[in-house]
């Protein structure tokens, strides 16, 4: 067994364990956490395919922000255990259904002759054949070949996010608002006011100043 | 490395020579941690116009050796009812990154452990995993204090990876490259014939001081610590952790700062490339020792900003990663593609 070999079934191994615990667990933030490390192991996977630029962009785009984020909704929510495990019985024929039949929809998909996965190369060969680096020939073909799609997609993600704030936005009446702009332009002379006044005498030196040390 | 290759065999070789290689890196990354705080007390204490610390060895030089023993002898305490697993688990996952990135950056032309192409994005891959130690060091404490330190923390570092991230968008753009290496020699190249105004500092200004800056944020450091907001919430995400357990924050924090000073150093600065003309002789030549002064003198600054500036409010560091930062690099960027295709473009 050559090394690569090796390194691919101790990934796959921690793979199918990480995905198995991410159902099982019963607290639901180390389910997230142990899907985590499903996302990471799979962009080991993609490395031994020498697809470094999916690798490295799947840990900086699902473990470096969406999951962050997902973390951070799950640890807020107050989640009962209890109450969730409740009807998971009754529940498990239709959910046990839906999850064969994805099953067998993967499985002949890529098992199918019209698939052609026989006649993918490798993106060592590709890399052979001239081209130098994998963020190259992804850029190229997404540039050119695949620009107006592309940049569709682009623009529909676009009009999520903005959709995305604009149901999330609300302005409470009640929330007291400081405008950063107006505390940046402040002048000293908006703050302190300095009164000038005229120094006096006092009248009754002697009498104010045993009064004060009794004090 | 032949030695090592006849004696062992070929492959066993490699590995025993990768694994030297790593000490070689990590080691004098720890003293410089222990080091840095040193540095940090020294530069602080006379800013504000004390000695720092002096009484252990000679001017004070044995003091990160003696803090070091203090924090190894104290025992690891686990709060009742904290996740024992992820309690230990964080602070290795906050190191973890601090250490692995260090294994694409480039020392001169040729010194560097791993000379990959994409290394630019392996960095911003690695050190953005940094934030899972955070967030489980204050879920897994169960105590509020923590907690609330962990999510101020991770929202800043999610907010901040992005300017930080656009502002590496414009020095890829100049290089045309991803590696390290090849960005530094970019630099050394174009009109101003390789001396200190054709590196990147200069004709990307807005995204040298956004980068700058998000590094600080990124850090945690001063003025952007509200995650650990001694006068609000004790010490943040960190405050359940005690003696060898809190040391691995402390030094993934110290090691993360000299990471963000040697890369501001490679991708702005000119890395090892000297800021004298080459017929200066030694000076003039390049080596790992401007490298190391380019990266004291940021890391000069980290400390110089700590005793300068007074804490950020919470919405005033939001405000600044969302809405100055963000569209500054967005319009640096426009501007720089412009720039790149007219005839003033300096990067042909």
């Amino acid at each position: 067994m050559s090394f690569q070999a090796v390194v691919f079934y101790i990934l796959s191994a921690i793979l199918i364990f990480a995905g198995f615990r991410v159902v099982t667990a019963k607290n639901p933030v180390h389910a997230a956490l142990y899907l985590v490390l499903a996302f990471f192991t799979a962009s080991g996977h993609w490395l031994l395919l020498q697809a470094e630029f999916l690798a490295i962009a799947l840990v900086l785009v699902y473990v470096g922000a969406v999951m962050v984020l997902f973390l951070f909704v799950v640890m807020m929510l107050d989640i009962n255990v209890e109450k969730l495990r409740e009807g998971f019985w009754r529940h498990f024929p239709q959910a046990a259904t839906v999850a064969l039949i994805m099953m067998a929809e993967i499985v002949l998909i890529l098992s199918s002759p019209e698939a052609h996965l026989a006649d993918v190369k490798p993106a060592a060969a590709a890399a052979a054949a001239g081209e130098i680096s994998n963020v190259k020939v992804l850029g190229r073909q997404l540039y050119t070949t695949y620009l107006l799609a592309f940049e569709a997609a682009a623009v529909i993600l676009l009009v999520a996010m903005v959709a995305a704030i604009g149901i999330t936005i609300r302005q409470r009446k009640d929330s007291k608002y400081v405008d950063p702009g107006v505390q940046v332009r402040v002048q000293s002379k908006d703050r302190v006011r300095v009164v000038k006044m005229a120094a006096t005498k006092r009248q009754d030196d002697a009498v104010s100043d045993s009064n004060e040390q009794q004090a | 490395m032949e030695l090592l290759q006849s004696l062992l065999g070929s492959e066993a070789g490699m590995a025993v020579w990768t694994l030297l290689k790593i000490l070689a890196i990590v080691a004098p990354l720890m003293i410089g941690v222990a080091y840095l705080t040193l540095a940090e007390r020294k530069v602080i204490g006379y800013m504000q116009i004390r000695i720092g610390p002096n009484r252990v060895g000679p001017k004070g030089l044995l003091q990160p050796l003696a803090d070091g023993v203090k924090l190894l002898m104290k025992e690891i305490i686990l709060p009742t009812q904290s996740s024992k697993g992820l309690f230990l688990l964080a602070p290795v996952l906050s190191i973890m990154p601090a250490l692995a990135a260090w294994a694409v950056i480039p020392f001169n032309d040729t010194m560097v452990l791993a000379n990959i192409n994409a290394s630019l994005l392996y960095i911003m891959a690695i050190t953005s995993m940094g934030v899972y130690g955070v967030i489980v060091a204050g879920w897994a404490g169960n105590s509020k204090y923590s907690f609330l330190g962990a999510l101020r923390s991770s929202a800043q570092i999610v907010s901040y990876e992005l300017a930080m991230g656009f502002a590496l968008v414009g020095v890829l753009m100049v290089s045309s490259s991803l590696n390290l290496v090849d960005i530094v020699n970019q630099q050394g190249q174009g009109m101003a014939g390789g001396s200190i105004f054709s590196w990147n500092w200069l004709p990307l200004f807005p995204l040298f001081i956004v980068y700058l800056v998000s590094g600080v944020a990124e850090t945690n450091r001063a003025p952007f610590d509200v995650a650990e907001g001694e006068s609000e919430i004790v010490a943040g995400f960190h405050v359940e952790y005690s003696g060898m357990a809190f040391a691995i924050f402390f030094l993934a924090e110290y090691a993360n700062m000299i990471l963000v000073a040697v890369l501001t150093s490679l991708l702005f600065l000119g890395g090892w490339l000297s800021p004298f003309p080459a017929s200066w002789g030694a000076i003039g030549a390049s080596s790992i020792v401007w490298l190391l002064v380019k990266m004291s003198a940021v890391l000069f600054c980290f400390l110089w900003f700590r005793a300068t500036f007074p804490r950020y409010r919470y919405d005033q560091i939001m405000r600044l990663g969302w809405k100055v930062f963000i569209p500054v690099t967005l319009v640096s960027i426009l501007v720089l593609g412009v720039w790149m295709l007219s005839p003033l473009s300096l990067w042909k």
